[in-house]
């Protein structure tokens, strides 16, 4: 027994020569270990007057010890000869710095690849060419060279013009390319943000489909006073069909007949009926206006008339009721009187 | 990552300058933009100074005065911030009206969240305590004292925007002895603001958790709120929403014990006793006659059905 109580002795001892490490408070403390964060709900003592320094320290040193306490006790690790503690998520939330991420639309090609079931297949980035004898790469960097060593010389077809240069006609052609393929990534752009834009007839006559070609030879052949009735047309000729494609034909709405006798009849007949059955219609913003303006005249008449019974007391008949104020004459008076403080 | 713009950038490093200024799922440490308005007092360059030191590679300081009033025209300084790609705050000045005044303030998706505007009362630099200060980029721990804090909105914005901005990157692990700093933030009754800063030392306590102790560094200051600009409910509930990806999501029928077994519940339909699989024997097999009527059987049902369709 004499042993237990040595020990005992010895340990608290130990324990006095050390300050403690617990601290006790009224109201619970909120922690937030992810974010080192500690904060204390409970009022000041009447200390905080006399020696606010102080006093400032001994209640952080004890907000901290607790705030360490608690981070002692999360599980630890060994990393490169120093002892770290793994963190549990921050729980005071901050605001972000920039709006959600929302997912890049799909451009035209991917919507309409994801409806036919197209799915991309990735090219080689080099390909093996026979009439070279060697790998080529595919597409990008030192392509033209692979190029140019294949198309050292281009035949001039029979049916054109034989002093056509027909590299320069290859150069163009790719160029016109990458113009196109510029134009619908603008439109991509446009369609991911919304922005209306004015529909592109066809973008030239190399480029542009059979379709472009039909709708745009049809609007012109519309596009007279008389939408197109005396344009003669050719034996098999076809007119374009599609959404809008009227709506791009100037005048067409304008102008739509009826068909037979019955319909320009009834037709007539609603016009008729729409002028008869006219009734005036109230401005209710302008009827308001009206009554006020004519309140005003009366109200503004009566005094005159109690100035004639009341006879003249005072020469000055008063018109403002309040003392008027510097400044306050001022024509369009928008601004605050006195010098500009910040 | 998208990048909706008519003029493509033209090298690789301008597009991933341009991509980081992109929304992002995690995103970057939010930087602190520091200025001086038209006039500053001697205190306040010192504030900016100190702040600056203590935000370091996260911060960009502007040199020259600006002709800036946020609380009147706050669109030049979303300019600026949005320019150095800035989210977070601190604007200098001084002046007879409003002496020793500094804003600071947050921006959420180019524009300001909030502002509150300080007057500093007394203040003390970090250059004053001559004493042996703390690593650059060392994790504070924030102290918030005093019941005042939750009182009103404005309060709790306040100590948001404080937390912003003296906080460091959230990080996942802490090495235990890099803990050493301490800035506290006492709300008194008047509603002055006193930050402190400590440095924090680590006395043996005969356990394995220590005994703290502090020792004041600087800087020092008492603040008093003076105007505020809060953001609406609804902006700041926008600003924290969390991205999907990062929402945890509640797993259902699988819980954890505190030993830290996962324990699962199974829900299984009632078993069709009829279509139960036994042993298998050769008197139960189906003879040839038996299989002959059953194709039969099915192939008739199938023609039925075609002719149906």
């Amino acid at each position: 027994m004499d042993i237990v109580k040595e020990v005992l002795d010895k340990q608290a001892k130990e324990a006095e020569k050390y300050k403690p490490i617990n601290v006790v408070k009224h109201e619970e403390v909120k922690i937030d270990a992810g974010r080192l964060m500690i904060s204390d709900p409970n009022v000041f003592s009447e200390e905080i007057k006399e020696n606010t320094e102080s006093y400032l320290l001994n209640l952080t040193r004890d907000n901290v010890q607790l705030l360490v306490n608690s981070i002692w006790e999360l599980p630890t690790e060994r990393l490169d000869e120093h002892i770290v503690v793994k963190l549990p998520k921050p729980s005071f939330a901050l605001p972000r710095a920039r709006k959600l991420p929302v997912p890049r639309a799909p451009t035209k090609w991917e919507q309409f690849a994801k409806d036919k079931g197209i799915v991309k297949r990735k090219k080689d980035k080099k390909v093996w060419d026979e009439e070279l004898g060697k790998w080529v790469p595919t597409y990008g960097y030192q392509k033209y060279k692979a190029e140019r060593d294949k198309d050292w010389v281009l035949e001039v077809p029979k049916n054109i013009d034989p002093m056509t240069d027909m590299f320069q006609k290859k150069k163009d052609l790719k160029n016109e390319k990458i113009a196109k393929n510029e134009i619908s990534r603008m439109k991509n752009i446009a369609r991911a943000q919304k922005v209306d834009m004015p529909r592109v007839g066809f973008v030239s006559e190399e480029s542009a489909s059979a379709k472009d070609l039909l709708v745009a030879a049809t609007i012109a052949k519309a596009s007279t006073a008389s939408v197109g009735k005396f344009q003669a047309s050719l034996p098999k000729e076809k007119t374009a069909r599609g959404i809008g494609v009227r709506e791009l034909i100037p005048g067409s709405q304008k102008r739509k007949r009826a068909l037979n006798n019955a319909m320009e009849k009834s037709e007539q007949i609603e016009v008729v009926d729409k002028l008869l059955k006219k009734r005036p219609k109230i401005d209710v913003e302008k009827a308001v206006q009206i009554q006020k303006r004519e309140d005003r005249e009366e109200r503004e008449k009566k005094p005159v008339e109690k100035k004639k019974k009341g006879g003249s007391k005072s020469k000055h008949a008063k018109k403002f009721t309040k003392k008027p104020k510097s400044g306050m004459g001022r024509a369009g008076n928008k601004k605050p009187a006195g010098r500009k403080r910040r | 990552m998208s990048l909706l713009r008519i003029q493509k950038p033209k090298t690789r490093k301008g597009k991933t300058a341009l991509l980081e200024k992109e929304p992002k799922v995690i995103e970057n440490i939010k930087n602190a933009l520091i200025l001086e308005g038209r006039k500053t007092s001697a205190n306040i360059k010192d504030l900016l100074k100190d702040i600056a030191t203590f935000k370091k590679p996260n911060c960009k300081v502007l040199t020259r005065n600006n002709d800036i009033t946020p609380f009147e025209d706050q669109n030049p300084l979303e300019i600026l911030a949005n320019k150095s790609d800035c989210h977070l705050f601190a604007f200098g000045s001084h002046s007879k009206k409003r002496p020793d005044n500094v804003i600071m303030g947050r921006v959420y998706d180019n524009q300001i969240l909030d502002m509150i505007e300080f007057g500093v009362k007394r203040y003390k630099s970090l250059q004053e305590f001559k004493n042996e200060k703390v690593n650059i980029m060392c994790k504070p721990c924030l102290v918030f004292n005093g019941d005042q804090w939750a009182k009103s909105d404005e309060l709790r914005h306040i100590k948001s925007l404080l937390t912003d901005m003296f906080h460091v990157e959230d990080v996942e692990t802490i090495r235990l002895q890099g803990i050493e700093h301490v800035i506290s933030f006492t709300l008194s009754e008047d509603l002055t603001i006193m930050i402190r800063s400590y440095k924090m030392l680590l006395k043996k306590s005969g356990q394995k958790i220590p005994r703290i102790e502090l020792e004041e560094i600087g800087p020092s200051m008492d603040l008093s709120i003076r105007r505020t600009k809060i953001a609406s409910k609804d902006l700041y509930k926008l600003a924290h929403k969390k991205p999907a990806e990062l929402r945890v999501t509640k797993k259902k029928n699988v819980t954890r014990d505190g030993l830290g077994n996962v324990k699962g519940r199974v829900h299984i339909d009632r078993q069709v006793v009829t279509k139960l699989q036994t042993r298998k024997m050769k008197g139960l097999k189906k003879t040839p006659e038996e299989k002959k009527a059953a194709r039969k059987l099915k192939k008739a049902a199938s023609k039925e059905n075609s002719s149906f369709v």
